[in-house]
């Protein structure tokens, strides 16, 4: 097969990184913390460059939208393999109001314009935890989706997807051209080497604005306030495993 | 104002979340309306019909809607939308409803909020963000609210006494004809439902092995329990995926969690915080699952769990 794939890459906290909301309850405390690429979206990255070396693919084009930052989040996924990159650049209000919808139309308008075969996303960010993106723009595209993924095979012009579903696996195939969101077992997404590291440093990176697409970014979703969640109290240790029977047919749990 | 549940269901069943969805659409006031799609669900709707806060029901019955494929259930709501008008749609944040659900808001240039644990008022929802760390108030503007609802925040309705007036027949709309559900491999499980079971006993990657859990089976038979597992002792492939507890998991809210050899992870207090009484047993005092734990036993796991499930018998 020749055809292409748009990865979508988002910048996010790094999932290490405890969370504290800002004492306005805007928003949380963002500045001089930890950001890392959103680990589905590697899972999405590894397995577009996986397809790639297979030669099942012939070109791995890496997206993010956001301000400057996002860059970095598209070189790592160069490192990993990507061959360039496309910065959909959004500042400001703007950034802060951009929500799944919006990067749907955006990432649409691109599949479209680079006559992609595949889109492959995370199946959510750890930040806003939508698992939105994918649905949405395989929805704007009028595409089949093939979301949570665990396992993905070629036959033809169809995917076999393995999916991931409460209380187990099944399995769908669709045609293509096709939306993917990738789930934790898809693969292990490896680390980019320094010689890749370097080498990602030539590869290009494109920069186009929303309205470059056609896209309204504007978002009817406002966000109130945003606060710490109840804190559950440490209660007692016992001693031992008859204490902690004890105790639970006290409080009538068993 | 009226709500549109798209209801989840193998065709024999209505699966349990679409109650907790039926709940949070009558707390929004107005009419409750259930779509019913599959391909020969009349005991579903016979189900749905005794369920309370249901006032109609809508029924599509076309082999298309085998295994619930969003391409197909999108163009038949869409139709249901264009014809009855409905303020909200909503459905269970299940792997169904997470799904679907934004597929069909795209369509409708609608931005969905997935996952909500509470409603403030008609367009003004809350839901968990960063793995529960936060919790986010939102006002939706769009015309028509579409959202999922997390099942263990919104009681389940009851399955009896219910007051749906009417089951109507709806015409379904051409096949997509674009994707195929080809089967569905559902772990075996004689043990209760996980995010419905009242007691769950959840390992973590002190079990050291796959094998080892079979003490964690042991001890939840002698309590009708289900069994979870953390994200680390899912990617150490000790047990499958579908076992997780936590936030990229199954979020559960039972009446006693049992958290053995869990060290407590951000993620995984997510999925199992809003538990009645949580116990954790851990070899490390200072595991951060203490901090959460009503009561926590520091012992080795191979030695306590055994000796629990041995007391139990008496």
């Amino acid at each position: 097969m020749s055809g292409r794939v748009l990865v979508g890459v988002k910048r996010v906290i790094d999932y290490a990184v405890k969370i504290r909301v800002k004492p306005d309850n805007s928003c949380v405390v963002t500045d001089g913390v930890k950001h890392s690429m959103n680990p589905f979206c590697e899972i999405a990255v590894e397995e577009a460059v996986k397809m790639k070396e297979k030669k099942l693919i012939k070109e791995v084009v890496v997206v993010s939208c956001g301000p400057q930052q996002a860059m970095e989040t598209i070189r790592t996924a160069l490192a990993m393999g990507a061959d360039r990159g496309i910065h959909v650049e959004v500042t400001g209000k703007d950034y802060e109001n951009l929500g799944p919808l919006q990067v749907s139309k955006i990432m649409a308008a691109l599949a479209k314009k680079e006559d992609a075969l595949l889109v492959i996303l995370g199946k959510q960010a750890i930040d806003d935890d939508c698992n939105q993106t994918g649905q949405m723009t395989a929805a704007l595209l009028d595409w089949p989706q093939g979301t949570f993924a665990s396992e993905l095979s070629m036959e033809g012009d169809k995917i076999k997807v393995v999916r991931e579903i409460d209380g187990g696996l099944e399995t769908v195939k669709i045609n293509t051209p096709a939306v993917i969101t990738a789930d934790l077992r898809l693969n292990t997404p490896r680390y980019a080497t320094l010689p890749n590291i370097m080498k990602a440093k030539k590869k290009k990176i494109a920069n186009v604005k929303p309205a470059d697409l056609g896209v309204d970014i504007t978002s009817r979703l406002e966000v109130l306030r945003v606060d710490e969640p109840a804190q559950r109290q440490a209660g007692v240790k016992v001693e031992t495993v008859d204490d902690l029977i004890a105790r639970l047919k006290e409080a009538g749990r068993i | 104002q009226s709500t549109l549940v798209v209801a989840e269901h193998n065709n024999d069943t209505l699966t349990p979340i679409t109650l907790n969805a039926i709940t949070a659409a009558s707390k929004l006031g107005g009419e409750v309306t259930c779509l019913v799609a599959g391909t020969n669900c009349a005991q579903v709707v016979e189900q749905l019909s005794k369920v309370q806060g249901v006032q109609k029901i809508l029924v599509a019955q076309h082999d298309s809607y085998k295994g619930s494929l969003p391409e197909e259930l999108t163009p038949l709501i869409l139709q249901t939308q264009k014809q009855f008008n409905f303020t909200h749609i909503c459905a269970g944040a299940s792997a169904f409803g997470k799904n679907l659900l934004p597929r069909v808001a795209a369509k409708l240039d609608v931005a969905p909020i997935s996952d909500i644990i509470e409603i403030k008022s008609p367009d003004t929802f809350v839901r968990a963000i960063y793995a529960g760390n936060a919790l986010c108030t939102m006002k939706c503007n769009e015309s028509i609210k579409i959202f999922t609802v997390r099942g263990t925040s919104f009681e389940a309705a009851s399955t009896e006494g219910g007051s749906a007036t009417s089951a109507d027949a709806v015409t379904c709309p051409p096949p997509a004809g674009v994707s195929e559900w080809l089967e569905q491999c559902l772990t075996k499980n004689d043990r209760p439902d996980l995010t419905s079971a009242k007691v769950v006993v959840s390992g973590g990657r002190g079990l050291k092995s796959g094998d080892n859990f079979q003490l964690l089976y042991d001890l939840a038979d002698k309590m009708n329990a289900a069994v979870g597992a953390s994200r680390a002792a899912v990617d150490a492939g000790y047990v499958p995926n579908d076992m997780q507890v936590g936030q990229t998991g199954k979020i559960v809210a039972p009446e006693l969690y049992i958290a053995v050899g869990i060290s407590g992870a951000i993620q995984h207090l997510a999925g199992m915080k809003d538990s009645k009484t949580i116990v954790a047993i851990n070899k490390d005092p200072e595991a951060p699952i203490f901090q959460v734990a009503d009561l926590g036993l520091v012992a080795d796991l191979f030695k306590a769990v055994p000796e629990m499930t041995k007391a139990l018998d008496k």
